[in-house]
């Protein structure tokens, strides 16, 4: 299968290119055609050359004097209608943009497909080379490959991708190392660049008559360009070797910040360039707009984050546009930017950590999956489409080979990297706690990629002051096929080679997050014991002002006042109710969560939490009967295992039977549902039966029973037939406990048990007064009133509600 | 609290078993001597924290009536940040120190086992800042934690034993995913955030 996609490949290529030829051909001869046209009256009957259809809208002055030549003389004959034409020109610049990135998909299809080879060499390699191919095809047929423009990557292809990670950033990790980030950004950016544009000018001083004409500025310059880490590289890498969520965030967050010092530096040097001479005012100028340049990008994206969280609000009647609120108050982030040349992307970024909050808790569930899925989309294709184009521009661009310098950047480079990270992280780990290993310092320097955007940059220069423009573009698309081809293949044996951790790829489970929070509050306290304000002290105060003052504004109605933690809870719930009716509540319920959140979640209908308040009263029965059907087929696997039944197996039916009499006997006693504290228990024969079939210490009850209060965990319990009357019960409190007065205080477990045999389960005592009461404390615990029948072949809640 | 001291060859001894250095202690001292309430939700939980004789290393149950500086350092050392040179068995019993302080803040009854009542007290404290919410969240959160707890550690008991609440093996569990070394860590750094009397 893969073998024959691989066949395929060359010929879907030369399908999908095709058309791209004779269109451009097309366009090329339009005009060379339109004049033949002139000369010749229209003779040809049905003339089917697509060219003077095509030229219909450019002949038309040539039309009009065509119109008088032949109005003078002879009666012009009358063209035959065309039943069938071809007008390419009209539709070519959309049709070719969408061959292009119909491309980009099917190469990342593909690449799937031939899953042997995506897993040795890294998805940005195989699509640079893809686009080498497809340049040299172009270039074959004798057209001109398009080389990838400046505007058309900053304003189109770069935004998704810096979007979707400013989107989805793990704030709390980031939040932890920006210290670390930010000083892996600036001065080592600036170290880079200097180090690099310094060393560059040493080599072309020394390096001969076709270098000697290289300023400093200009190696400044170059050494700017190239000195950045690249986000879409470092992406499009470190996605695939899925390192511990520490180092991914160190290099990630240190590509997306080093782009105000790339922006500063490029204009400064690109500026300076054309000065004849370099004042100290310059240099005093430059660095304050490094502040202003940082910081008012930031300010930028906060801005129209707050805007955006705000217009949320009041979205709650046109749920279908609030993605697009999203992503266009993104984009307009970054064009703001990059208008007063702030840093697009530092806006991007403000925008979305800025605005993901207040937006979530505002917009329905349904636009949240939609915009997750829309900026994934989006961020994929750019980056597929920015790789594919920077194999194409290199096939088309023109390139100045020169040995000495694009060796020596492509060392220098290195060296500059390696150096920078050591001594920043000597000098920074004496202020982190968790300092960085030498294992971890090797992770950084080694990731440090080169990409697309010091190709933009470079492309972006002016001819006429750079005449060394050619040569720089050789050397820099050098250095990133270096760094992607050699690096990011041989990173994740790396990886596996220094045994570096992992991401541990782990659920969060309620657990921790109370656990978190508990440590936060303690942690917290600690520091005010000792005096100290440190980490944890701010985040609370931040937290506080948060909730007091911002958090009303931003968020609609009710949420604005829940905290993190039953937001967090409901989140859960309702993704654990989703998935178990999409998944056809076939497999094992992954936790009897999602059976307490039915019931639990139904009376706090927040206004909009739609996928539960839209569920009618016969869905929730449906959903109801999944799960019993569920925690019944739990049952009996568990039976096999219970050590009572090991010697009592053949009574499970006698089993089966005993419920559905004992259910019918206790339909008559709904009314006496609501006592208190479960009496003497009286074993059903069943249950006797196996006990003296085993071992009867294992029937001691424990010490301190009486004391303790406990739950039973029983997940798979039949539960008695009140339930049958879950309509009534379902507004009330915990797990559709009627408030009696003694409960209401407690709950589900809190009154101590007689000291039952431990082995006894609950469920099969008959008595009156304890079974309904343990049942629905039971029935908390799992699955609310099952009838008897396990309904597998039931209709399941159909897909799209 | 006790009485302050500040002797300075008993410092070194100090240092050495609590793993301070003489400066931190120093400013541990100060901070020691002019203590005024936290303003945090689970207060009442730390302060007993520092009382605990089991956080103290002297018995397994009850409270101390006073602590000196000693006990002080003591309790604060469980907030050490861990040191680049440990092995990992070192390592591994830090981690243990420190998860065994959160469990005896939980446990408040001395007995090992958090239990749904201590546990659902917990979330109550935690959440006392918020006077919106109902008792029912709190409950079902509660519960749905200890669940997710307990299934984790079915396997272990059989599905017809009674499920007392959460042991220290199981709590080791549920921080499996969670590195405590790394977080539960307070800064001594500067010598300048000296206590600001409030």
């Amino acid at each position: 299968m893969g073998a024959a996609a691989l066949r395929a490949l060359p010929w879907a290529l030369l399908l999908l290119l095709g058309p791209l030829l004779p269109g451009q051909r097309l366009q090329a001869d339009a005009t060379r055609v339109s004049e033949p046209t002139w000369e010749q009256p229209w003779g040809e009957p049905g003339g089917i050359t697509a060219a003077p259809l095509a030229t219909a809208q450019e002949v038309h002055p040539l039309n009009k004097q065509h119109h008088n030549h032949s109005a003078e003389g002879h009666p012009k004959p009358r063209k035959a209608f065309p039943v069938l034409g071809i007008d390419y020109s009209h539709v070519r610049i959309p049709f070719e943009i969408s061959l292009w990135i119909l491309l980009a998909c099917l190469m990342k299809m593909g690449f799937h497909v031939m899953s042997s080879v995506s897993k040795v060499v890294p998805e940005s390699c195989l699509l640079i080379v893809v686009g080498l191919l497809v340049g040299g095809l172009i270039k074959a047929v004798g057209e001109k490959p398009p080389i990838l423009k400046s505007d058309i990557f900053f304003l189109f292809l770069l935004p998704p991708i810096i979007l979707d990670a400013g989107y989805f950033l793990p704030l709390r990790q980031f939040t932890e190392n920006l210290g670390t980030i930010l000083i892996f950004a600036v001065v080592g950016t600036l170290w880079n660049a200097f180090f690099l544009g310094g060393l560059m000018y040493a080599v072309c001083q020394i390096g001969g008559s076709g270098l000697n004409h290289i300023g400093l500025l200009a190696n400044l310059l170059f050494g700017s360009i190239i000195s950045a880490v690249d986000p879409v590289a470092v992406l499009a890498v470190f996605e695939e070797i899925h390192i511990n969520e520490l180092l991914h965030i160190l290099v990630f967050g240190e590509s997306l910040l080093n782009d105000a010092v790339t922006v500063v530096l490029y204009h400064l040097f690109e500026e300076f360039a054309n000065f004849e001479q370099v004042t100290i005012i310059d240099m005093v100028l430059g660095f304050l707009s490094f502040f202003v340049v940082s910081l008012g990008g930031v300010f930028v994206g906060v801005i129209y984050g707050l805007i955006a969280a705000f217009t949320s609000r009041f979205t709650s009647n046109i749920r279908v546009i609030e993605p697009l609120f999203v992503f266009l108050y993104s984009y307009m982030a970054y064009l703001s930017a990059e208008i007063f040349h702030l840093s697009g992307i530092m806006a991007l970024i403000a925008s979305g950590v800025v605005m993901r909050p207040y937006v979530e808790a505002n917009i329905s569930h349904k636009s949240h999956t939609t915009i997750k899925y829309f900026l994934k989309m989006w961020s994929s294709v750019s980056e597929t489409l920015i790789f594919i184009f920077l194999g194409v521009s290199t096939v088309a661009g023109q390139h100045y080979w020169n040995w000495t310098f694009v060796i020596s950047t492509l060392l220098f480079c290195l060296i500059a990297r390696v150096l920078g990270v050591l001594v920043l992280t000597w000098f920074i780990n004496k202020f982190r706690i968790v300092k960085l290993t030498p294992k971890d310092q090797f992770i950084i320097a080694y990731g440090g990629l080169r990409g697309a955007i010091a190709f933009s940059l470079c492309y972006l220069l002016d001819y006429e002051h750079f005449n060394m423009r050619d040569m720089f573009l050789t050397a820099i698309i050098t250095v990133i096929f270096f760094t992607v081809f050699v690096q990011g293949m041989t990173i994740r044996p790396l990886v596996d080679l220094l045994a570096v951790k992992k991401k541990q790829e782990t659920k969060r489970s309620i657990n921790e997050e109370i656990h978190t929070q508990f440590l936060d509050h303690l942690l917290t306290g600690i520091e005010d014991i000792c005096g100290h304000y440190g980490h944890h002290h701010w985040k609370d105060k931040l937290n506080r002002f948060n909730k007091k003052y911002v958090k009303k504004c931003l968020i609609a109605g009710e949420r604005s006042k829940e905290p993190q933690l039953i937001a967090f809870y409901h989140k859960m719930e309702m993704k654990q109710a989703i998935e178990l009716v999409e998944s056809g509540g076939l497999g094992k319920i992954p936790s009897t969560i999602s059976a307490v959140s039915i019931q639990n979640i139904s009376p706090k209908t927040l206004p909009d939490s739609n996928a539960l308040s839209a569920l009618s009263k016969d869905k929730e029965d449906e959903i109801r009967k999944i799960l019993r059907s569920n925690l019944q087929k739990t049952r009996q696997r568990l039976r096999s295992y219970n050590r009572h039944t090991l010697v009592a197996d053949p009574y499970e039916d006698v089993w089966n039977q005993m419920l559905m009499k004992r259910q019918k006997m206790q339909q008559a006693e709904l009314q006496n549902a609501y006592l208190t504290v479960p009496a003497n228990r009286i074993d059903s024969p069943t249950m006797s039966r196996a006990r003296i079939g085993s071992d009867p210490l294992a029937y001691e009850p424990k010490p301190d029973s009486e004391n303790l209060p406990i739950i039973t965990i029983d997940p798979a319990s039949p539960q008695s037939p009140e339930s049958m009357d879950l309509s009534n019960e379902v507004p009330k409190g915990c797990g559709g406990l009627p408030p009696s007065p003694e409960e209401d205080e407690e709950g589900l477990v809190m009154r101590p048990k007689e000291p039952s045999s431990p082995g006894t389960d609950d469920v099969f005592t008959p008595g009156t007064s304890d079974s309904p009461s343990s049942q629905r404390m039971l029935r908390c615990l799992s699955d609310p009133g099952p009838r008897q029948e396990p309904e597998e072949g039931e209709p399941f809640i159909p897909k799209g509600q | 609290m006790g009485s302050a001291q500040s002797v300075p060859p008993e410092m070194r001894a100090l240092a050495e078993r609590t793993g301070f250095t003489s400066e931190q202690i120093e400013q541990l001292h100060r901070r020691f001597k002019q203590l005024s309430h936290n303003r945090k939700t689970i207060r009442a939980r730390i302060v007993h924290a520092f009382f605990d004789k089991r956080n103290l290393r002297k018995a397994p149950a009850g409270l101390a009536e006073e602590i000196n500086f000693e006990d002080f350092l003591t309790i604060m050392s469980y907030f050490r940040p861990i040191e680049m040179d440990m092995d990992e068995e070192r390592l591994e019993s830090f981690r243990k120190e420190k998860l065994k302080f959160l469990f005896h803040m939980y446990d408040a009854d001395y007995d090992g086992i958090i239990t749904l009542q201590e546990y659902k007290n917990v979330l109550d404290e935690l959440m006392s800042g918020n006077p919106h919410l109902e008792k029912e969240s709190l409950r079902a959160i509660a519960e749905g934690a200890m669940l997710e707890a307990a299934s984790a550690c079915m396997a272990r008991t059989g599905p017809d034993e009674v499920y007392e609440g959460i042991t220290f093996e199981d709590f080791l569990k549920v921080w499996k995913g969670i590195d405590i070394e790394t977080k539960m860590h307070v800064r001594f750094l500067t010598m300048e955030a000296i206590a600001h009397c409030y």
